[in-house]
C-alpha cells in the first residue's frame, strides 16, 4: 500500500508525519530529540527505512542520528567532521581572513544506490562523505581546496553548504551550493570541483564576471533531466540548461524574486515552484500573503497558487530546505514555515491545507513516497 | 562512585536519568570524569568537548561543591567531596537564549 512520510526538522526537534496514498489524514509523531535543533532529516532512496538526521546545538555541538525503522527508533552515528589537511582561511563578514571552523551539518544527502553512503554539507562550508552509515566521515577536500576558498564569505545564516544534488545516473557528477560562495560542480565523484556561476549577477559584487561570492539559496534538479538546474538566489530565480555552465534569469512576473526554496514537480521537469519573500531584510511574503508560485514552462511565466494558504496578515518565512515533493500522481507538494505550519497540496499546488500547524519553526521538510 | 548531574538535553541524548554514577580511577579530574562519561555513554562524545580541539564547549559550565570550576585545568584534581561521591559534579548549559 502506498504511503507518504514527511520528515520535518524544526528548531526544537524532529517530527514525522505519515499518511496513506490519499494524503487526507496525517499522523504526527514527535518531537524526536525535543529541544535540539534538527537542521535536516532525509531518507535513503535505496532503503526508505534508513533515515539520517542532523541534530545540533550551540551548547552541545553536532550529533548525527540514524534510524533503520523509518524513524521509530534512533541511534547516534559518528559526529567527527575533521577538515582534511591545511585548514586555511575564508573571509569573515568584514573581509578579514578567518580559519575554517566546523559548526553544524546543514544538509544530508543519502546516495541513490547505497543506504550506507551519505553526504553531509556543513558549516563552515565543506562536503563530507560517509560509506559506513554515518559512523565515520571524510572530507571531499577538493571542494574547499580548489582555489577560491579564501574568497568565500558567510551569508547572514552562516557559511553553509546547503544543497547537494547527485546525478541520478552518473555517480561522477555532483552539484553543491554554498551561501555565499555560489554553486560548484564535480565530474569525478567529488574529488575535484569548479565554480559554475557564469551568468549570475549580484548587486553587492562589483565584478559581473565574479566566479564566486554569489549567495545561492537553493538548487533543484529533475532526475529525468539532470543537465537542467534551477536556482533560487538571494535575489533572482535562475535556470541553467547546460549543467551549470551558464545561467539565465527566469524570475519573470514574480512579485519578488527573493526567496529561499525552489523545487521541481516529480513528473513534469518544466514545472517548478518557488515561494517569493519580500526582501532580504523583510523575511516574509509580499503583502502578508503566502503564495506559492508555479511555472509550467520552466520559468518566466508564473502562476500564484493561493487556495488554502493565508492571504492576509501572514508574515512567516520558508527556509531553503523546507520544500519537497512526493512522487504520487498527482504530485504532492509540501512546505514548512517558520510559524510552524506544514502545508501540503495533493494536486500539484492547486489547493493547500496545513497538515500540521503549530510546530516549532520549521527548518527542513523532506518527503518519502513509500510503496 | 563519582556522581555527575547532566543537563536535560544530554540526559535525553544518553537516555539517562538526572544523575549518573561512574567508576573513575584516580586521579579524579574533569578530564578523567568526562572520559569515563563518554566511555559509558558514547553518544555523548563530542557534546561536552569539541572533537577538533578537545576544549570544553564554551556554553557549558562545570560546578563542584558550589564552586564554578569551569576554568580550572582539566587535569586538576576535583574536590575530595566529588572524588568520594559525597557531592556531585554538575554539568550545566549556560543560560544564553533559545
Amino acid at each position: 500500500m502506498t504511503g507518504i512520510r514527511v520528515l520535518v526538522g524544526t528548531r526544537k526537534g524532529a517530527f514525522i508525519l505519515n499518511s496513506d496514498g490519499e494524503r487526507r489524514h496525517w499522523d504526527v509523531s514527535g518531537p524526536h530529540f525535543g529541544g535540539w535543533e534538527i537542521y535536516h532529516v532525509k531518507g535513503s532512496p535505496a532503503n526508505p527505512d534508513r533515515l539520517y538526521a542532523s541534530q545540533t546545538s550551540s551548547w552541545f555541538g553536532q550529533v548525527l542520528q540514524r534510524s533503520d525503522d523509518g524513524g521509530k527508533t534512533w541511534e547516534t552515528a559518528g559526529n567527527e567532521f575533521a577538515y582534511e589537511g591545511e585548514t586555511g582561511t575564508h573571509q569573515w563578514y568584514d573581509g578579514t581572513p578567518r580559519p575554517w571552523e566546523f559548526k553544524r551539518v546543514w544538509h544530508l544527502e543519502p546516495s541513490p544506490g547505497d543506504p550506507d553512503t551519505v553526504y553531509a554539507g556543513v558549516e563552515d562550508a565543506a562536503l563530507f562523505r560517509s560509506d559506513d552509515a554515518g559512523q565515520t566521515w571524510r572530507e571531499l577536500a577538493g571542494l574547499r581546496q580548489h582555489g577560491t576558498g579564501p574568497q568565500w564569505q558567510p551569508g547572514a545564516g552562516g557559511m553553509c553548504l546547503h544543497t547537494i544534488l547527485l546525478h541520478p545516473q552518473d555517480a561522477s557528477r555532483m552539484y553543491i551550493a554554498i551561501s555565499a560562495a555560489g554553486a560548484f560542480r564535480s565530474d569525478d565523484g567529488g574529488a575535484s570541483w569548479r565554480p559554475i556561476n557564469r551568468g549570475l549577477k549580484s548587486e553587492y559584487i562589483p565584478d559581473p564576471q565574479a566566479d564566486v561570492g554569489h549567495c545561492v539559496h537553493r538548487l533543484a534538479m529533475h532526475p529525468a533531466r539532470p543537465e537542467v538546474l534551477f536556482m533560487q538566489k538571494h535575489w533572482d530565480v535562475m535556470r541553467s540548461d547546460d549543467g551549470g555552465e551558464s545561467w539565465h534569469e527566469i524570475s519573470g512576473n514574480l512579485p519578488s524574486d527573493f526567496g529561499f526554496v525552489v523545487e521541481v514537480h516529480a513528473h513534469e521537469p518544466d514545472t517548478l515552484y518557488v515561494i517569493p519573500i519580500k526582501s532580504d531584510y523583510e523575511h516574509y511574503p509580499p503583502e502578508g500573503r503566502l503564495r506559492v508560485y508555479r511555472s509550467r514552462s520552466g520559468g518566466n511565466e508564473w502562476q500564484a497558487l493561493t487556495s488554502g494558504l493565508p492571504q492576509q496578515d501572514c508574515y512567516v518565512n520558508v527556509l531553503r530546505d523546507a520544500m519537497a515533493v512526493d512522487s504520487l500522481d498527482p504530485c504532492g507538494v509540501y512546505f514548512g514555515t517558520t510559524g510552524g505550519q506544514v502545508y501540503a497540496s495533493s494536486d500539484a499546488g492547486d489547493n493547500w491545507t496545513p497538515i500540521v500547524r503549530d510546530l516549532p519553526a520549521v527548518l527542513s521538510v523532506e518527503v518519502q513516497t513509500l510503496s | 562512585m563519582i556522581r555527575v548531574i547532566l543537563p536535560p538535553q544530554l540526559r535525553l541524548l544518553a537516555r539517562a536519568g538526572y544523575e549518573v554514577k561512574l567508576a573513575v580511577d584516580a586521579p579524579v579530574t574533569q578530564k578523567t570524569v568526562i572520559d569515563a562519561l563518554e566511555g559509558r555513554y558514547p553518544m555523548l562524545s563530542g557534546t561536552l568537548r569539541d572533537p577538533a580541539t578537545g576544549q570544553r564547549r564554551p556554553r557549558l559550565r562545570l560546578f563542584a561543591c558550589q564552586e564554578d570550576i569551569s576554568h580550572a585545568s582539566p587535569d586538576a584534581p576535583l574536590p575530595d567531596a566529588v572524588a568520594t561521591g559525597a557531592e556531585p559534579l554538575l554539568i550545566v548549559g549556560a543560560i544564553s537564549g533559545g
